[in-house]
């Protein structure tokens, strides 16, 4: 007979793991701790940077070194990583036509989408600065922020719906075009511009992030330099171009390398809203389709490493200005 | 004193004996009851972890049959049910995380599991079952290197024509038996300025799976199952001459703009939204698929001729092959020894979870051991009594039986003829590509 003790069992063993893993891993430190306490002198310095280190260098070995040097070896692997096929999976990356458009289309994400990100959140930072309710205006811009990016794409997938003419339009999208008088067109299916369509979803979602930031760098500028360009005759657009743009430049930089590492990165759109097809695929989102759909993994992972190489320049020029802004 | 004695005695024994009768009585039904449930053994606080793409409504009337097994069993089925299946599948078990059992419908991907050295062979039991209840053909789309690793959980067919009844008869027409009839019908379909063909392929990441049934429909029987067969085991090229014959056939059938509408919605149109709309308002007339569609018509919907909906066989084009089938299954595979593990697996493939599973309706199976009286709806007995057949050809999805890749293009690049207006030459090309 089923009873409500033998289904509560039924997950006991793995509570009792995650339990014991923890008891564990204070248990021992805590031993670790008092003898490393114990230990007087020269020596004391190091072992408590070595004891201190550990951990960290234990999760990040596991959760990001190990699997990164996996992936590398495996992508010069055949697709159930049996074999070793030298360079054939990235020649493969070159050479399949599916996939060189998803890196052209890729490159036009990392162009276009964080410009329009960053100059709309510098734009919206400026305008919005010293207005009256100025935090509720910057909340309602900051919210789709707090939607994941399906969530935000099921949304827009709706906002794009499309039906045939002779039926009312669904989509809000559509309905504009037909009020507008325009041709009423499958706007996920219009290729070129459905790329466009999707990076509205990603500039819809992220925006409020680089407004938040800009805006954060705009209130630090000294008043006494804005009230000496002032002084000086200089307003509007004037004041905006020669006072605030250089003043917040590395933190223009920040958002926009931090926009440009997302869009490289970014598969949940492109992935929930078209699936790649009609011609808006990714590499990030060929990616997930090689390894996790037609189980390819030597394919994948050279696309993984590839989707890495690019990150690497974006993500040190970030860095880099991130420490130049703190210095300031 | 002595009298409420005796009294109170007599009420006693009397509760006693009820109590005693209630008792056997209930004992008895579930004797009775359990009588099915003997063959898979007596356990004690087991759980078995079954994982599948089957989601609801369908995953709880199953789980409502599961119950039964574990009230005589002792073993709870923990089901876990989820649209992301085939994905998940293989990065759990390469993760050293594998269920007890899962729910395979592609035997390409059970393939691809038993070559991780992780799925088990079936038990002798389960195999007696398979040998006894089933057409020989499932057997062979589980076995790899001579070991049998699972009987179909459920089957369909995929070889129907879901119409509104109401429509036919407006039209004066009646289900076809010949290709030619029912080229017939959608002429008169035109005639009254509907569209002849309901069609959506979109599916997230596996859009265009929809088409490329069409596909595997027309060449079945145009090819024949020989051909039909050298062509997933990537002996016959999608641009084969043959091949090429039979996309254009399909082209010209379910591809053009006046026998399914606008091609692009096709390909944008969720395939369960493909019939459903359109049979009842009458937009388009007849839906090529799958006997699991019947689940995507409304709560009340009645199904049958003169009902709300019916379907009817796909015709053959030819009298070459008969009347062919093409049949789709899920599979449970298992990825351990426990004895509760085989004894999941045998009440799966056993009569008596079939049995009581078809009762509630919704779903087929190939087992011959089901009496077809226990299916209540008119058209899924149709789609039993084929499937429990033991001799004809029953072929499987032509693209689930490719390499995943292979499939995975196919799916893409038949989007793309909707979508793009990618030839059919083309489309061949760019699949061939990835044998």
């Amino acid at each position: 007979m089923i009873t409500f003790g033998s289904i509560l069992s039924s997950s006991w063993p793995k509570i009792f793991q995650i339990i014991s893993v923890i008891v564990l891993f204070f248990g021992f430190y805590g031993i670790a701790f008092a003898a490393g306490a114990r230990i007087k002198g020269k020596k004391q310095n190091s072992l408590a940077i070595g004891l201190f280190l550990v951990p960290a260098l234990i999760l990040v070995m596991t959760g990001l070194g190990i699997p990164a040097i996996q992936t590398f070896i495996e992508s010069f692997k055949n697709a159930d990583s049996s074999k070793w096929v030298g360079l054939a999976n990235y020649t493969n990356a070159v050479k399949d036509p599916d996939i060189r458009l998803a890196f052209i289309n890729t490159i036009s994400w990392v162009v276009i989408s964080p410009v329009i990100v960053t100059t709309l959140g510098i734009t919206l930072a400026t305008m919005l600065n010293k207005m009256k309710r100025e935090a509720f205006a910057k909340s309602l811009i900051f919210m789709p922020m707090a939607i994941s990016f399906v969530g935000g794409s099921l949304i827009w997938n709706l906002m794009y719906a499309y039906q045939e003419p002779n039926r009312p339009q669904t989509g809000l999208v559509g309905q504009i075009m037909v009020w507008l008088g325009f041709e009423l067109k499958h706007l996920l299916l219009w290729s070129p511009w459905n790329n466009l369509f999707l990076m509205v979803v990603y500039i819809w979602g992220f925006t409020g992030f680089g407004m938040v930031i800009l805006s954060a760098a705009i209130k630090g500028i000294p008043t006494e330099i804005e009230e000496a360009a002032q002084l000086d005759g200089a307003t509007g657009f004037r004041l905006f171009r020669t006072i605030t743009v250089p003043m917040v430049r590395t933190t223009i930089i920040v958002v926009l390398t931090t926009a440009m590492v997302g869009t490289l990165k970014l598969f949940d759109v492109i992935h929930t809203m078209t699936g790649g097809n009609f011609k808006t695929d990714v590499l990030s989102n060929r990616m997930f389709d090689e390894n996790f759909v037609y189980l390819n993994y030597g394919r994948g992972s050279a696309l993984a490493v590839l989707i890495f190489l690019g990150v690497i320049p974006i993500t040190y020029y970030n860095i880099r200005s991130l420490r130049l802004e703190r210095k300031h | 004193m002595k009298k409420t004695l005796k009294l109170s005695a007599v009420l006693s024994a009397i509760a006693l004996v009820a109590t005693v009768f209630t008792a056997t009585s209930s004992t008895a039904a579930t004797t009775e009851y359990c009588k099915d449930f003997t063959q898979f053994g007596s356990y004690k606080n087991k759980t078995v972890k079954v994982f599948a793409g089957i989601r609801d409504p369908e995953a709880s009337v199953m789980t409502k049959v599961f119950a039964h097994f574990t009230a005589c069993t002792g073993i709870k089925i923990a089901y876990e049910g989820t649209d992301q299946f085939e994905t998940l599948l293989p990065v759990r078990v390469k993760g050293g995380n594998a269920p007890d059992i899962a729910i395979i419908p592609q035997p390409g991907l059970v393939e691809t599991m038993v070559k991780t050295g992780k799925a088990v062979p079936v038990t002798a039991a389960v195999l007696k079952n398979i040998n006894t209840y089933y057409n020989p053909a499932w057997k062979a789309f589980t076995t790899v290197k001579g070991k049998v690793y699972g009987a179909p959980f459920g089957a369909s067919s995929k070889s129907l024509v879901w119409y509104s009844p109401a429509q036919f008869k407006a039209l004066g027409v009646t289900v076809p038996k010949t290709w030619a009839q029912m080229d017939a019908i959608a002429a008169k379909f035109k005639a009254a300025g509907k569209l002849p063909w309901c069609a959506g392929i979109e599916s997230g990441a596996a859009t265009g799976w929809a088409a490329t049934d069409w596909i595997e429909e027309m060449a079945l029987r145009e090819l024949g199952p020989d051909k039909y067969n050298m062509w997933w085991q990537g002996k016959l090229k999608f641009s084969s001459p043959e091949m090429q014959g039979v996309m254009n056939k399909v082209a010209a059938w379910l591809g053009t703009e006046a026998q399914v509408g606008n091609l692009q919605s096709v390909a944008t149109r969720k395939f369960q939204d493909a019939g459903v709309p359109g049979l009842k308002d009458g937009t388009c007339g007849m839906l090529q698929q799958a006997s699991f569609y019947s689940s995507m018509f409304p709560a009340g919907t009645t199904f049958g001729p003169g009902k709300d909906a019916d379907a009817f066989y796909l015709p053959a084009t030819n009298s070459k092959f008969g009347n062919p089938i093409e049949g789709a299954g899920e599979f449970p595979v298992a990825f351990s020894k426990k004895p509760e593990v085989g004894a999941v697996q045998a009440y799966f493939s056993s009569p008596a979870y079939g049995t009581e599973r078809a009762k509630l309706g919704g779903w087929t199976s190939a087992n011959s051991g089901i009496a077809l009286s226990a299916y209540t709806d008119p058209v899924l007995k149709v789609v039993a009594q084929s499937l429990q057949s033991k001799k004809g050809a029953i072929v499987f999805d032509a693209s689930d039986l490719m390499p995943t890749a292979v499939n995975g293009a196919f799916w893409k690049e038949i989007t793309k003829f909707y979508a793009e207006g990618k030839s059919m030459k083309d489309v061949a090309a760019a699949i061939d590509a990835n044998w």
